[in-house]
């Protein structure tokens, strides 16, 4: 079995414990939910987006909800990692997280193998950890959802 | 008492199998029991020996099946004391019992404006196919609260039964332990001229029950947390209620007559048993009672508050102010549950530092997220015992707890 080192890495715990941009962000920027059924995690991603298409930028993002070590500090590195890059570079960055995460219907494009998961490569225990992958990218499915539900809301606005 | 070393040989998983090469100490039996080798046995060798359709076809092997297929009946009815095998209808579990409740009783009987009654302890099952009933025909829901050591809150039980058609209640909370009053809950939803419908998943595995004494209308339950096989659940009903009730699902087995124009409905138990039903599963049920029966239900329960007993004055002597440890204390009123916050670790992350202790428990909300909502918590880790679990089992829990917050620096 792989050991608990595997899973709860130092810098996991680190997100864990101090979460980066916790709180609420008031309309226009979106406001979505996100549950893992299975265990009761509740998610709320609140996303700001400045513009339309792959070229729209996120201009900011808070988290709010609920959950374990894993779900939380995940969403924690997710606003790091997305927060001031535009959608397109952003999708790119879930697809190559999602198959780090063995999700395996992740059509990956020829220039995502370049992109740097940075301090997210610390969840690649995570998958060693079946039941836990839920948790890893719940906050991420969250923010798809987020993206676009701006998308939408842009394109009502146009 | 039982020589548990004895119960617990019987058990070959718990028995044989390890993990890292240490023994599994199973502590999810709330979710769903270990099987004894008598119940492996008896559906293996049914089905080397005596497997084949049941109620259709007249060679003599098939009447064998038939003859074993029924026997679990006659079991549960006994384990139970139903005044008929008749009144005891086969089910793919205990949800699928309550929805047949819901929607066969459910549709006949109520229309809008119609109350039923549940509690705030009730697990899904027992709330899901009520709230469907509500969308399709605006039926009112009210709730039984809890005081604060989760018991019901009975002192506006009047009021909450006044005019109510059902009063749907668990006799053992899957979260909590809490053991209510159900023979007085009846009473009290007859008085109110409600129906008294019981979730009895989580009692009748560990208790003596006796729907007789309850004066139970309705009760559901499932074999697969009592010893047996998954894939049958249990409806008892009394008679004259299951004789009046339209069936639920249609299909073959389930009719008297079948016409161009329409169908006419076979008696009670087989209106309520549409299909080729569990039949294997069956067999092994009547194994899981005759298990249950030779150890004695009372037996069973006396083992499990007195290791209720030790598993509460443990955990709180070991862990003090760092443990809440939900519902009553005095385990003459509860079962053998143990959800707790634990040093506000989630959930999750106390059963994956058990996990690596080989204690296995369950993280979430046990299908009872209005519960969650009362208790002021999104997910809890729930430790729950059964005949096979002993004192080591509640100090491997104990010392996998120790180990989980120098991980997470708390």
């Amino acid at each position: 079995m792989p050991g608990l080192e595997d899973l709860y890495r130092e810098i996991i715990l680190d997100h864990y414990r101090t979460p980066r941009n916790r709180g609420e962000l008031d309309p226009p920027a979106v406001k979505i939910d996100g549950h893992n059924p299975l265990c009761g995690d509740e998610i709320t991603v609140y996303l700001a987006v400045d513009g339309t298409g792959d070229d729209a930028v996120v201009t900011d993002i808070k988290i709010g909800g609920q959950g374990c070590s894993i779900s939380q500090s995940s969403a924690s590195m997710m606003t790091k990692a997305v927060i001031g890059k535009q959608v397109g570079e952003i999708n790119a960055v879930m697809r190559r997280f999602k198959s780090m995460m063995g999700i395996d219907n992740i059509e990956l494009e020829e220039a995502d193998s370049e992109v740097d998961l940075g301090e997210l490569e610390a969840l690649q225990g995570v998958v060693k950890f079946p039941v836990r992958i839920k948790c890893a990218v719940l906050s991420w499915n969250t923010l798809a959802n987020a993206i676009a539900a701006s998308a939408a809301s842009a394109a009502d606005d146009a | 008492m039982f020589d548990l070393d004895a119960v617990r040989s019987q058990f070959p998983l718990l028995a044989d199998r390890t993990i890292d090469d240490s023994r599994v100490v199973y502590l999810d039996s709330g979710n769903t029991s270990q099987k004894p080798r008598r119940v492996i046995d008896a559906m293996t060798s049914f089905m080397e020996t005596s497997y084949a359709p049941i109620n259709r076809s007249s060679y003599r092997l098939a009447g064998e099946a038939t003859e074993a297929y029924e026997a679990g009946r006659t079991a549960i009815a006994r384990l139970i004391n139903a005044p008929s095998a008749d009144e005891v209808v086969f089910t793919k579990n205990a949800s699928e019992a309550m929805n047949l409740v819901a929607m066969a009783w459910g549709r006949a009987n109520l229309e809008a404006g119609d109350v039923v009654v549940l509690t705030e302890m009730e697990h899904h099952a027992n709330i899901v196919p009520w709230q469907m009933l509500a969308q399709e025909r605006g039926i009112e829901i009210r709730w039984v609260g809890l005081t604060a050591d989760g018991q019901l809150d009975l002192s506006n039980l009047d009021e909450l039964l006044s005019d109510a058609k059902v009063f749907a209640f668990t006799a053992m909370s899957n979260v909590l332990g809490t053991i209510p009053p159900t023979k007085k809950l009846c009473a009290a939803a007859h008085a109110a001229g409600a129906l008294a419908v019981v979730d009895a998943c989580q009692f009748v595995p560990h208790n003596v029950t006796d729907v007789q004494d309850w004066d139970a209308d309705l009760v559901a339950f499932s074999s697969h947390k009592m010893c047996g096989p998954t894939g049958i659940g249990m409806l008892w009903g009394k008679m004259e209620i299951l004789e009046a009730m339209p069936p639920f699902m249609g299909g073959g087995n389930m009719i008297d007559t079948v016409t161009f124009d329409g169908f006419t409905t076979a008696p009670v138990p087989a209106k309520f048993e549409p299909g080729t039903p569990a039949i294997v599963e069956a067999v092994g049920l009547a194994a899981a009672v005759e298990f249950l029966e030779d150890i004695g239900m009372a037996n069973i329960r006396q083992h499990e508050m007195s290791l209720t007993r030790y598993a509460l004055d443990t955990l709180n002597a070991r862990f003090g102010d760092d443990i809440t440890i939900y519902g009553p204390d005095n385990v003459e009123v509860r079962g053998g549950i143990f959800s707790f916050e634990f040093r506000d670790l989630h959930p999750h992350d106390v059963s994956q530092v058990l996990d690596e202790k080989n204690v296995c428990v369950r993280a979430g909300h046990h299908c009872a997220k209005p519960l969650m909502q009362t208790l002021g918590v999104n997910a809890t880790t729930r430790a729950s015992v059964y005949l096979y679990n002993d004192e080591a089992d509640i100090d491997a829990l104990a010392d996998g707890l120790d180990g989980a917050s120098d991980i997470f620096g708390f």
